[in-house]
């Protein structure tokens, strides 16, 4: 468990902020600038000191009262927004920095990261001469070279362009799966933290608005996600089947099991799909003659009037309604024509259903193709 | 003119001198002025712009404004002299502490201009990645600083070599002891030997340059190339 509580003014700022997240995958610490985000990050890197401020990370207590754990004492790895690279040192020597001083056998090694990150390339070439995504990929391997048992991002793609972006959320995918450090990460951005964060912390002017699962939250009526220009369901499941002749495959999700375009790998590997509010239609029969692949029985929990033409309808999977939370945007017309109501069972037809990791099936070794 | 040789063993007595004077000064400004540029770059608050002001006091002080005071601080009746069982002034010691004194502003500006150029985030970066402040003052920031602290020896030395008003007030003119290449030019004027002035103001005016350009050239180099 990472416990934090922050609170005090800096400046004209107020800060109130508490969350309990688990030590475990990633937990973005999402809202709109100028929230507090990257303050509490810093407070719990301890380049801040918060007075005031709580931090226990698992077992270890790294602030309360007059406790004070400084940043270098810390298992900690940060990684900037900008890569702030040491310029005076060679690539391999920024990789090492941290590793040069970690104390204790190393769980994570040179080879291990360099791979991971496709920084082999990059040895030979003077820091000053790397593009933004490269300096971004060294400044996550040496965070990650510290040997941190928490790692902390603070919008690590949001000064990159379009391309660099792409070229390193497939890393941060992998390092995802491969490696078992709980990350939290800083994010602005909901695409990213849809196809990242496992759980969330919802943040507003200083305060937590909401914190938990990801998939809970993206459908929660009382927060402002679900009434997004784009909201989405995310769904997380295991592979139970593949079609290779039709180029498909199935994963079961809370409630139902869904067919998804492409190999998704092995049996049994977890995999997370993205299914857009507007790509879901609802109705009282299962469909007859349809293109559509996947069309599931689920519950309606309620539903929120979005503008003055659509409403987005909340849904469960599942006859029983107990399954994974789904998203429809229907127009307020067919809403009215069907007369549906909270409560009832319906068929949810998906017209799209995509990866959200999209390149977590690239094994570690290769390179990533660019997208 | 009355001399005959224009260069004798006076001169070079002069010459290896102030080029002592003027290293052991540097070494010693940048021992002091390193740690003191870095505090005034770090630190807020009042004491910090007092402190600043009075480092740059020797800039705009008429040099014998400057050397009264030392002569006072390190005659035979100040409580210094007190202290340490003999006194300063007219010695080479002496000397060295009134250099010290009156070039530390050329020496501190610069590296302190180099700290805070650097901002905060190499020293960040350098804590996540577990170095100490002290690691990190030494791994990061002084290699960060080092153009700066460069382009203040250089001025510390070059300043050192030119003084002559505060040499003047604290050291008199004794030779081999505290007779500098500045003091020694205005005494060949003074009785009117000018081809030996020339050697040395010739000289000086030479060395000068080359030390300039050279900081100029080197100094490109450190920066990258760029410029």
């Amino acid at each position: 468990m990472i416990e934090a509580a922050f609170s005090g003014r800096l400046g004209s700022f107020a800060l109130d902020a508490a969350f309990r997240v688990p030590a475990r995958g990633i937990t973005a610490l999402f809202g709109p600038s100028g929230c507090g985000k990257t303050t509490v990050l810093r407070g719990i890197a301890g380049l801040m000191r918060l007075p005031g401020g709580r931090l226990r990370v698992n077992e270890e207590v790294w602030q309360d009262g007059r406790r004070f754990v400084p940043p270098h004492r810390r298992a900690i790895g940060y990684v900037f927004q900008e890569a702030s690279l040491f310029p005076h040192l060679s690539v391999q020597s920024n990789l090492t920095f941290g590793l040069r001083r970690h104390r204790g056998p190393a769980q994570i090694g040179l080879e291990e990261v360099v791979d991971l990150l496709g920084i082999a390339p990059l040895f030979d070439r003077p820091v000053p001469l790397l593009s933004g995504g490269e300096r971004q990929r060294v400044a996550i391997g040496r965070a990650l070279l510290s040997q941190p048992r928490l790692l902390l991002m603070d919008e690590p793609l949001s000064a990159l362009d379009r391309m660099s972006k792409d070229e390193i959320l497939p890393y941060l995918e992998r390092l995802h799966a491969s490696l078992s450090i709980p990350v939290i990460y800083i994010s602005h951005d909901i695409a990213e933290v849809e196809r990242l964060a496992d759980t969330l912390v919802l943040m507003e002017a200083g305060r937590v608005r909401a914190q938990g699962p990801l998939a809970e939250l993206l459908a929660d009526p009382a927060l402002p996600l679900i009434h997004m220009p784009e909201p989405a369901a995310v769904l997380e499941g295991a592979v139970i089947g593949t079609d290779p002749d039709y180029g498909l495959s199935e994963i079961s999700v809370p409630g139902g099991s869904l067919v998804v375009p492409g190999n998704l790998g092995p049996l049994g590997m977890r995999r997370r799909v993205r299914v857009p509010a507007s790509d879901v239609s609802l109705g009282r029969h299962a469909p007859a003659d349809t293109t559509i692949l996947n069309a599931l029985p689920a519950r309606i929990e309620g539903a929120e009037q979005t503008s003055d033409h659509q409403v987005t309808v909340r849904l469960r999977l599942g006859e029983d309604g107990h399954g994974a939370a789904l998203l429809a945007r229907v127009s307020r017309k067919s809403w009215d024509r069907l007369a549906l109501r909270a409560g009832e069972t319906v068929v949810a037809r998906l017209k799209a259903v995509s990866l959200a990791d999209p390149a977590r099936d690239i094994a570690p070794s290769e390179p990533v193709p660019p997208p | 003119m009355t001399e005959g040789v224009l260069f004798d063993a006076a001169m070079i007595e002069t010459l290896l001198l102030t080029l002592k004077l003027a290293t052991v000064t540097t070494l010693v400004l940048l021992l002091v002025g390193t740690p003191l540029a870095w505090w005034l770059s770090r630190a807020g608050g009042l004491w910090k712009e007092v402190v600043a002001t009075l480092v740059s006091l020797p800039i705009v002080l008429p040099p014998t404004v400057l050397g009264f005071y030392l002569l006072i601080a390190m005659g035979p009746h100040s409580p210094l002299t007190a202290i340490l069982g003999r006194k300063l002034s007219f010695t080479f010691e002496g000397l060295v502490v009134g250099s010290v004194v009156y070039s530390l502003p050329f020496v501190v500006n610069p590296i302190r201009n180099a700290f805070e150029a650097m901002g905060p985030r190499p020293m960040e970066v350098a804590a996540t990645l577990r170095a100490s402040p002290w690691d990190a003052f030494f791994t990061v920031a002084l290699p960060l600083a080092a153009p700066g602290i460069f382009t203040g020896a250089i001025l510390g030395f070059a300043h050192t070599v030119g003084e002559f008003g505060v040499v003047l007030m604290i050291g008199g003119g004794i030779p081999g002891e505290t007779k500098v290449l500045s003091v020694t030019i205005f005494d060949y004027v003074e009785t009117l030997q000018w081809g030996k002035a020339h050697v040395l103001a010739g000289g000086m005016l030479g060395l000068s340059f080359v030390v300039i350009l050279a900081m100029m050239l080197i100094e490109r180099r450190l920066n990258g190339g760029k410029r």
